[in-house]
Protein backbone atom coordinates (compact mmCIF):
# COMPACT_ATOMS: atom_id res chain seq x y z
CA UNK A 1 0.00 0.00 0.00
CA UNK A 2 2.74 2.57 0.97
CA UNK A 3 4.25 1.96 -2.57
CA UNK A 4 1.08 2.49 -4.23
CA UNK A 5 1.00 6.08 -2.06
CA UNK A 6 4.21 7.11 -2.79
CA UNK A 7 4.52 5.95 -6.40
CA UNK A 8 0.88 8.68 -6.83
CA UNK A 9 2.83 11.33 -4.71
CA UNK A 10 5.76 11.45 -6.86
CA UNK A 11 3.37 11.04 -10.22
CA UNK A 12 1.81 14.07 -9.10
CA UNK A 13 4.52 16.38 -7.65
CA UNK A 14 7.94 15.32 -8.64
CA UNK A 15 7.58 13.91 -11.40
CA UNK A 16 5.11 16.17 -12.52
CA UNK A 17 3.78 15.72 -16.51
CA UNK A 18 4.17 19.66 -17.26
CA UNK A 19 7.00 20.70 -14.92
CA UNK A 20 8.92 17.80 -14.71
CA UNK A 21 8.95 16.67 -18.44
CA UNK A 22 6.89 19.17 -20.18
CA UNK A 23 4.33 16.69 -21.76
CA UNK A 24 0.89 18.43 -22.85
CA UNK A 25 1.94 22.21 -23.34
CA UNK A 26 0.66 22.93 -26.27
CA UNK A 27 -3.26 22.11 -24.92
CA UNK A 28 -1.71 23.39 -21.35
CA UNK A 29 -0.93 27.07 -23.05
CA UNK A 30 -4.49 27.19 -25.73
CA UNK A 31 -7.25 26.24 -23.13
CA UNK A 32 -5.59 27.65 -19.93
CA UNK A 33 -7.07 31.48 -20.03
CA UNK A 34 -10.05 30.72 -17.99
CA UNK A 35 -10.47 28.68 -14.96
CA UNK A 36 -13.66 26.86 -15.95
CA UNK A 37 -12.40 25.21 -19.24
CA UNK A 38 -9.00 24.77 -17.75
CA UNK A 39 -10.34 22.52 -15.16
CA UNK A 40 -12.94 20.87 -17.37
CA UNK A 41 -9.80 19.73 -19.51
CA UNK A 42 -7.68 18.46 -16.55
CA UNK A 43 -10.64 16.06 -15.53
CA UNK A 44 -10.64 15.07 -18.95
CA UNK A 45 -6.94 14.16 -19.06
CA UNK A 46 -7.16 12.55 -15.43
CA UNK A 47 -10.24 10.49 -17.31
CA UNK A 48 -8.41 9.13 -19.94
CA UNK A 49 -4.94 8.85 -18.56
CA UNK A 50 -6.14 6.51 -15.57
CA UNK A 51 -7.73 4.43 -18.37
CA UNK A 52 -5.34 4.28 -21.05
CA UNK A 53 -2.34 3.55 -18.96
CA UNK A 54 -3.47 0.52 -17.25
CA UNK A 55 -4.85 -0.79 -20.46
CA UNK A 56 -1.61 -0.23 -22.74
CA UNK A 57 -0.03 -2.22 -19.87
CA UNK A 58 -1.70 -5.53 -20.02
CA UNK A 59 -1.20 -5.01 -24.08
CA UNK A 60 2.84 -4.23 -23.40
CA UNK A 61 2.98 -7.21 -21.12
CA UNK A 62 0.89 -9.64 -23.07
CA UNK A 63 1.27 -8.89 -26.64
CA UNK A 64 4.15 -6.41 -27.49
CA UNK A 65 7.09 -6.83 -25.17
CA UNK A 66 9.86 -10.00 -25.90
CA UNK A 67 8.30 -12.85 -25.75
CA UNK A 68 5.23 -11.97 -24.23
CA UNK A 69 3.29 -14.17 -26.77
CA UNK A 70 4.40 -16.85 -24.55
CA UNK A 71 0.92 -17.39 -23.30
CA UNK A 72 0.21 -18.44 -27.47
CA UNK A 73 2.42 -21.54 -27.38
CA UNK A 74 6.59 -22.05 -27.18
CA UNK A 75 6.02 -21.45 -31.39
CA UNK A 76 5.72 -17.31 -30.60
CA UNK A 77 7.41 -17.48 -26.84
CA UNK A 78 10.67 -15.48 -29.20
CA UNK A 79 8.47 -12.85 -30.72
CA UNK A 80 8.83 -9.64 -30.43
CA UNK A 81 6.72 -6.77 -31.41
CA UNK A 82 7.86 -3.70 -29.40
CA UNK A 83 8.53 -1.84 -32.30
CA UNK A 84 4.65 -1.76 -32.97
CA UNK A 85 3.76 -0.18 -29.05
CA UNK A 86 3.66 3.64 -30.85
CA UNK A 87 0.91 2.28 -32.99
CA UNK A 88 -0.82 0.42 -30.99
CA UNK A 89 -0.31 2.83 -27.85
CA UNK A 90 -2.01 5.73 -30.13
CA UNK A 91 -4.68 3.36 -31.39
CA UNK A 92 -6.03 2.32 -27.99
CA UNK A 93 -5.71 6.35 -26.61
CA UNK A 94 -7.69 7.37 -30.16
CA UNK A 95 -10.31 4.97 -30.07
CA UNK A 96 -10.32 5.05 -25.88
CA UNK A 97 -11.18 9.11 -26.21
CA UNK A 98 -13.98 7.84 -28.93
CA UNK A 99 -15.01 5.59 -26.45
CA UNK A 100 -15.18 7.99 -23.80
CA UNK A 101 -16.93 10.55 -25.88
CA UNK A 102 -19.95 8.58 -26.70
CA UNK A 103 -20.13 7.08 -22.99
CA UNK A 104 -20.45 10.45 -22.11
CA UNK A 105 -22.98 12.10 -24.17
CA UNK A 106 -25.03 9.39 -23.58
CA UNK A 107 -25.04 9.35 -19.85
CA UNK A 108 -23.89 12.73 -18.60
CA UNK A 109 -24.91 14.96 -21.37
CA UNK A 110 -24.29 17.94 -18.68
CA UNK A 111 -20.67 17.02 -18.67
CA UNK A 112 -20.68 16.57 -22.46
CA UNK A 113 -22.11 20.34 -22.36
CA UNK A 114 -18.71 21.54 -20.52
CA UNK A 115 -16.34 18.70 -21.70
CA UNK A 116 -17.46 18.14 -25.29
CA UNK A 117 -15.21 20.29 -27.51
CA UNK A 118 -11.89 19.04 -25.53
CA UNK A 119 -12.87 15.01 -25.48
CA UNK A 120 -11.66 15.16 -29.22
CA UNK A 121 -8.29 17.38 -28.48
CA UNK A 122 -7.20 15.07 -25.97
CA UNK A 123 -6.22 12.11 -28.61
CA UNK A 124 -3.17 14.28 -29.60
CA UNK A 125 -2.59 15.40 -26.29
CA UNK A 126 1.36 14.55 -25.15
CA UNK A 127 0.66 13.71 -21.50
CA UNK A 128 -1.82 11.41 -22.75
CA UNK A 129 0.89 9.01 -25.15
CA UNK A 130 3.61 10.49 -22.44
CA UNK A 131 2.40 8.70 -19.73
CA UNK A 132 1.81 5.17 -21.77
CA UNK A 133 5.40 5.40 -22.82
CA UNK A 134 6.72 6.46 -19.84
CA UNK A 135 4.62 3.31 -18.06
CA UNK A 136 6.44 0.94 -21.16
CA UNK A 137 9.92 2.74 -19.72
CA UNK A 138 9.30 2.13 -16.06
CA UNK A 139 8.58 -1.77 -16.16
CA UNK A 140 6.06 -1.46 -13.62
CA UNK A 141 5.12 -5.03 -11.90
CA UNK A 142 1.68 -5.12 -11.94
CA UNK A 143 -1.60 -3.59 -13.42
CA UNK A 144 -2.73 -1.36 -10.27
CA UNK A 145 0.62 -0.02 -10.23
CA UNK A 146 0.03 1.45 -14.18
CA UNK A 147 -3.31 2.46 -13.25
CA UNK A 148 -1.98 4.26 -10.00
CA UNK A 149 0.65 6.15 -12.20
CA UNK A 150 -2.12 7.25 -14.61
CA UNK A 151 -4.45 8.28 -12.21
CA UNK A 152 -1.28 10.55 -10.67
CA UNK A 153 -0.01 12.12 -13.69
CA UNK A 154 -3.44 13.04 -14.44
CA UNK A 155 -3.81 14.85 -11.15
CA UNK A 156 -0.75 16.37 -11.62
CA UNK A 157 -1.50 17.71 -14.69
CA UNK A 158 -5.12 19.12 -13.44
CA UNK A 159 -3.17 20.66 -10.62
CA UNK A 160 -0.71 23.07 -13.25
CA UNK A 161 -3.27 23.84 -15.87
CA UNK A 162 -5.62 25.02 -12.70
CA UNK A 163 -2.85 27.28 -10.88
CA UNK A 164 -1.84 28.79 -14.42
CA UNK A 165 -4.98 29.34 -15.29
CA UNK A 166 -5.98 30.75 -12.21
CA UNK A 167 -2.52 33.07 -12.38
CA UNK A 168 -3.42 34.11 -16.05
CA UNK A 169 -6.79 35.46 -14.88
CA UNK A 170 -5.73 37.62 -12.14
CA UNK A 171 -2.83 38.60 -14.89
CA UNK A 172 -5.01 40.23 -17.14
CA UNK A 173 -4.77 43.60 -14.54
CA UNK A 174 -1.55 43.96 -14.65
CA UNK A 175 1.01 46.02 -16.82
CA UNK A 176 2.70 43.23 -18.55
CA UNK A 177 5.57 44.64 -21.04
CA UNK A 178 3.90 44.68 -24.48
CA UNK A 179 5.79 41.95 -26.18
CA UNK A 180 5.73 39.55 -23.13
CA UNK A 181 1.50 39.73 -23.43
CA UNK A 182 0.22 36.48 -23.52
CA UNK A 183 2.55 33.96 -25.01
CA UNK A 184 5.67 35.12 -23.42
CA UNK A 185 4.30 35.73 -19.52
CA UNK A 186 2.84 32.44 -19.71
CA UNK A 187 6.02 30.73 -20.60
CA UNK A 188 8.42 32.77 -17.75
CA UNK A 189 5.61 31.83 -15.32
CA UNK A 190 5.60 28.41 -16.10
CA UNK A 191 9.14 28.16 -15.58
CA UNK A 192 8.84 30.34 -12.30
CA UNK A 193 6.49 27.77 -11.04
CA UNK A 194 8.04 24.68 -12.18
CA UNK A 195 11.03 26.15 -9.77
CA UNK A 196 8.86 25.92 -7.32
CA UNK A 197 7.85 22.53 -8.23
CA UNK A 198 11.49 21.57 -7.79
CA UNK A 199 11.03 21.91 -4.42
CA UNK A 200 9.09 18.94 -4.02
CA UNK A 201 12.44 16.67 -5.37
CA UNK A 202 13.52 14.09 -2.80
CA UNK A 203 10.29 13.54 -1.37
CA UNK A 204 9.39 9.90 -0.27
CA UNK A 205 6.98 8.77 2.27
CA UNK B 1 14.34 34.12 -60.87
CA UNK B 2 12.51 35.77 -64.22
CA UNK B 3 15.40 34.42 -66.36
CA UNK B 4 14.61 30.24 -65.33
CA UNK B 5 12.51 28.31 -66.81
CA UNK B 6 9.93 26.65 -64.59
CA UNK B 7 10.70 22.44 -64.78
CA UNK B 8 9.19 19.67 -62.99
CA UNK B 9 12.21 18.11 -62.65
CA UNK B 10 15.69 18.06 -60.47
CA UNK B 11 14.56 20.01 -57.68
CA UNK B 12 17.99 20.31 -55.86
CA UNK B 13 19.38 23.90 -55.88
CA UNK B 14 17.28 26.86 -54.44
CA UNK B 15 17.33 29.02 -57.17
CA UNK B 16 15.36 26.38 -59.18
CA UNK B 17 12.31 27.98 -60.73
CA UNK B 18 9.80 25.96 -58.48
CA UNK B 19 10.96 27.12 -55.40
CA UNK B 20 8.37 30.77 -56.86
CA UNK B 21 8.10 33.74 -54.72
CA UNK B 22 4.75 31.87 -52.84
CA UNK B 23 6.71 28.87 -52.42
CA UNK B 24 9.72 30.48 -50.77
CA UNK B 25 7.70 31.85 -48.42
CA UNK B 26 5.98 28.46 -47.11
CA UNK B 27 9.77 28.18 -46.44
CA UNK B 28 10.94 31.10 -45.18
CA UNK B 29 7.85 32.78 -42.83
CA UNK B 30 7.77 29.84 -40.43
CA UNK B 31 11.35 30.51 -39.55
CA UNK B 32 10.67 34.51 -38.22
CA UNK B 33 7.27 35.67 -38.44
CA UNK B 34 5.28 32.19 -38.49
CA UNK B 35 7.12 30.54 -36.39
CA UNK B 36 5.40 27.16 -35.19
CA UNK B 37 6.74 27.50 -31.36
CA UNK B 38 6.56 30.91 -31.03
CA UNK B 39 3.97 31.97 -33.16
CA UNK B 40 1.93 29.46 -33.55
CA UNK B 41 2.25 27.90 -30.09
CA UNK B 42 2.66 23.68 -31.77
CA UNK B 43 4.97 21.54 -30.71
CA UNK B 44 6.13 22.75 -27.48
CA UNK B 45 6.16 19.34 -25.29
CA UNK B 46 9.50 18.13 -27.26
CA UNK B 47 10.92 21.25 -27.83
CA UNK B 48 11.76 22.19 -23.87
CA UNK B 49 12.60 18.64 -22.60
CA UNK B 50 15.79 17.63 -24.85
CA UNK B 51 17.35 21.29 -25.30
CA UNK B 52 19.50 20.34 -22.39
CA UNK B 53 22.93 19.81 -25.00
CA UNK B 54 22.95 20.38 -28.64
CA UNK B 55 23.23 17.11 -29.88
CA UNK B 56 20.11 15.60 -28.99
CA UNK B 57 18.47 18.97 -30.23
CA UNK B 58 19.97 18.40 -34.10
CA UNK B 59 18.85 14.84 -33.96
CA UNK B 60 15.66 16.06 -33.36
CA UNK B 61 14.68 19.01 -35.19
CA UNK B 62 16.35 16.51 -38.31
CA UNK B 63 14.05 13.81 -37.15
CA UNK B 64 10.99 16.19 -36.90
CA UNK B 65 11.66 17.17 -40.46
CA UNK B 66 11.43 13.47 -41.35
CA UNK B 67 8.28 13.23 -40.23
CA UNK B 68 6.68 16.37 -41.01
CA UNK B 69 7.81 16.08 -44.84
CA UNK B 70 6.62 12.56 -44.93
CA UNK B 71 3.57 12.65 -43.56
CA UNK B 72 2.82 16.15 -45.34
CA UNK B 73 3.10 14.23 -48.19
CA UNK B 74 1.41 11.04 -47.71
CA UNK B 75 -1.54 12.95 -46.20
CA UNK B 76 -1.67 15.53 -49.32
CA UNK B 77 -1.41 12.57 -51.75
CA UNK B 78 -4.54 10.95 -49.64
CA UNK B 79 -6.48 13.97 -49.12
CA UNK B 80 -9.47 13.64 -51.18
CA UNK B 81 -9.74 10.15 -50.04
CA UNK B 82 -10.09 10.53 -46.22
CA UNK B 83 -13.51 10.86 -45.09
CA UNK B 84 -13.75 14.05 -42.77
CA UNK B 85 -15.05 12.27 -39.92
CA UNK B 86 -12.31 10.13 -39.23
CA UNK B 87 -9.52 11.97 -40.49
CA UNK B 88 -7.56 12.77 -37.23
CA UNK B 89 -7.47 8.87 -36.70
CA UNK B 90 -6.26 8.26 -40.52
CA UNK B 91 -3.85 11.31 -39.97
CA UNK B 92 -2.08 9.44 -36.85
CA UNK B 93 -1.52 5.96 -37.92
CA UNK B 94 0.19 7.75 -40.90
CA UNK B 95 2.58 9.84 -38.51
CA UNK B 96 3.30 6.86 -36.39
CA UNK B 97 3.99 5.09 -38.93
CA UNK B 98 6.32 7.12 -40.28
CA UNK B 99 8.01 7.84 -36.21
CA UNK B 100 8.40 4.01 -36.51
CA UNK B 101 10.23 4.24 -38.95
CA UNK B 102 12.64 7.00 -37.98
CA UNK B 103 12.86 5.39 -34.30
CA UNK B 104 14.16 2.24 -35.73
CA UNK B 105 16.33 3.84 -37.83
CA UNK B 106 17.72 6.22 -35.24
CA UNK B 107 18.07 2.99 -32.62
CA UNK B 108 20.07 1.23 -35.78
CA UNK B 109 22.37 3.93 -36.62
CA UNK B 110 22.79 6.34 -33.76
CA UNK B 111 21.86 4.14 -31.01
CA UNK B 112 23.17 6.40 -27.87
CA UNK B 113 21.43 9.51 -29.25
CA UNK B 114 18.19 7.51 -29.16
CA UNK B 115 18.54 6.49 -25.45
CA UNK B 116 19.28 9.72 -24.75
CA UNK B 117 16.18 11.23 -26.76
CA UNK B 118 13.64 8.28 -25.34
CA UNK B 119 9.95 8.94 -25.06
CA UNK B 120 10.71 11.80 -27.20
CA UNK B 121 11.42 9.72 -30.50
CA UNK B 122 7.77 8.69 -29.84
CA UNK B 123 6.05 11.54 -28.65
CA UNK B 124 6.58 13.48 -32.60
CA UNK B 125 3.08 11.19 -33.05
CA UNK B 126 1.42 13.41 -31.07
CA UNK B 127 3.54 16.62 -31.63
CA UNK B 128 0.77 19.45 -32.11
CA UNK B 129 3.44 20.79 -35.09
CA UNK B 130 2.74 17.35 -37.26
CA UNK B 131 -0.81 17.01 -36.60
CA UNK B 132 -1.53 21.17 -36.82
CA UNK B 133 0.13 21.32 -39.90
CA UNK B 134 -1.53 17.93 -41.36
CA UNK B 135 -5.10 19.83 -40.59
CA UNK B 136 -4.53 23.29 -41.41
CA UNK B 137 -2.33 22.79 -44.65
CA UNK B 138 -1.43 19.29 -46.09
CA UNK B 139 -5.49 19.09 -46.10
CA UNK B 140 -5.85 21.34 -48.26
CA UNK B 141 -2.86 21.88 -50.32
CA UNK B 142 -0.82 20.21 -53.46
CA UNK B 143 1.66 17.83 -52.75
CA UNK B 144 4.89 20.13 -53.60
CA UNK B 145 3.31 22.85 -51.33
CA UNK B 146 3.07 20.17 -48.63
CA UNK B 147 6.51 19.20 -48.72
CA UNK B 148 7.75 22.10 -48.32
CA UNK B 149 5.48 23.46 -45.85
CA UNK B 150 6.63 20.73 -43.67
CA UNK B 151 10.26 21.54 -44.66
CA UNK B 152 9.39 24.82 -43.43
CA UNK B 153 7.98 24.53 -40.52
CA UNK B 154 10.34 21.82 -38.92
CA UNK B 155 13.14 24.02 -39.92
CA UNK B 156 11.31 26.62 -37.89
CA UNK B 157 10.88 24.24 -34.99
CA UNK B 158 14.49 23.38 -35.23
CA UNK B 159 15.83 26.93 -35.07
CA UNK B 160 14.62 27.44 -31.81
CA UNK B 161 15.24 24.32 -30.47
CA UNK B 162 18.94 24.95 -31.68
CA UNK B 163 18.90 27.96 -30.19
CA UNK B 164 17.20 27.49 -27.04
CA UNK B 165 19.96 24.12 -26.82
CA UNK B 166 22.68 26.53 -27.69
CA UNK B 167 22.29 29.01 -24.56
CA UNK B 168 21.07 26.20 -22.08
CA UNK B 169 24.40 24.11 -23.04
CA UNK B 170 26.73 27.14 -23.27
CA UNK B 171 26.05 28.57 -19.64
CA UNK B 172 25.08 25.03 -18.34
CA UNK B 173 28.32 22.73 -18.79
CA UNK B 174 30.12 25.44 -20.83
CA UNK B 175 29.68 22.99 -23.80
CA UNK B 176 28.73 23.20 -27.60
CA UNK B 177 28.21 19.61 -29.00
CA UNK B 178 29.97 17.87 -25.80
CA UNK B 179 32.94 20.00 -26.77
CA UNK B 180 34.44 22.46 -24.36
CA UNK B 181 34.57 25.81 -25.53
CA UNK B 182 34.60 28.10 -21.63
CA UNK B 183 38.50 27.64 -21.82
CA UNK B 184 39.97 26.50 -18.54
CA UNK B 185 41.51 30.02 -18.02
CA UNK B 186 38.13 31.83 -17.24
CA UNK B 187 36.89 29.14 -14.75
CA UNK B 188 40.31 29.54 -12.83
CA UNK B 189 39.29 33.41 -12.97
CA UNK B 190 36.27 32.01 -10.92
CA UNK B 191 33.71 31.89 -13.32
CA UNK B 192 30.91 29.03 -12.27
CA UNK B 193 28.79 26.72 -14.73
CA UNK B 194 25.25 27.98 -14.11
CA UNK B 195 23.79 24.75 -13.16
CA UNK B 196 20.16 26.18 -13.53
CA UNK B 197 20.40 26.08 -16.89
CA UNK B 198 20.14 22.19 -17.03
CA UNK B 199 17.28 22.31 -15.29
CA UNK B 200 13.74 22.36 -16.48
CA UNK B 201 12.61 25.87 -15.45
CA UNK B 202 15.39 27.57 -17.59
CA UNK B 203 14.24 26.22 -20.89
CA UNK B 204 10.72 27.98 -20.33
CA UNK B 205 12.50 30.69 -19.15
CA UNK B 206 14.45 30.74 -22.23
CA UNK B 207 11.13 30.26 -25.12
CA UNK B 208 9.65 33.28 -22.77
CA UNK B 209 13.00 35.43 -23.61
CA UNK B 210 13.04 34.50 -26.99
CA UNK B 211 9.74 35.18 -27.86
CA UNK B 212 10.53 38.56 -25.79
CA UNK B 213 13.17 39.48 -27.99
CA UNK B 214 10.83 38.03 -31.24
CA UNK B 215 8.31 40.34 -30.21
CA UNK B 216 9.88 43.73 -29.59
CA UNK B 217 11.10 43.17 -32.68
CA UNK B 218 8.45 42.49 -34.91
CA UNK B 219 5.92 44.90 -32.98
CA UNK B 220 2.66 42.98 -35.14
CA UNK B 221 3.08 40.00 -33.49
CA UNK B 222 2.05 41.47 -30.17
CA UNK B 223 -1.02 39.84 -28.14
CA UNK B 224 -3.85 42.28 -27.54
CA UNK B 225 -4.90 40.35 -24.69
Amino acid sequence: MEAYLNLFVKSIFIENMIFAYFLGMCSYLAVSKTVKTAVGLGFAVIFVLAITVPINFLLDTYLLQAGALSWLGSAYADLDLSFLSFIMFIAVIASMVQLVEMIVEKFAPALYGALGIFLPLIAVNCAILGGSLFMQQKDFSGVAESAVYGLGSGIGWLLAILAIAAIREKITYSNVPAPLRGLGITFIITGLMALGFMSFMGIKL
Amino acid sequence: MPEKKATLLFVNKEREPLFSKKNRKLLSDPMDDNNPITVQVLGICSALAITVQLKPAVVMSISVMAVMAASNVIISILRNLIPNRIRIIVQLVVVASVVILVDQILRAYAYDVSKELSIFIGLIITNCIVMGRLEAFALGNGVWKSFLDGIGNAAGYGVILILVAFFRELFGSGKLFGFQVIPDAVYEMGYVNNGLMLLSPMALITVGILIWIQRSRNRTLIEKN
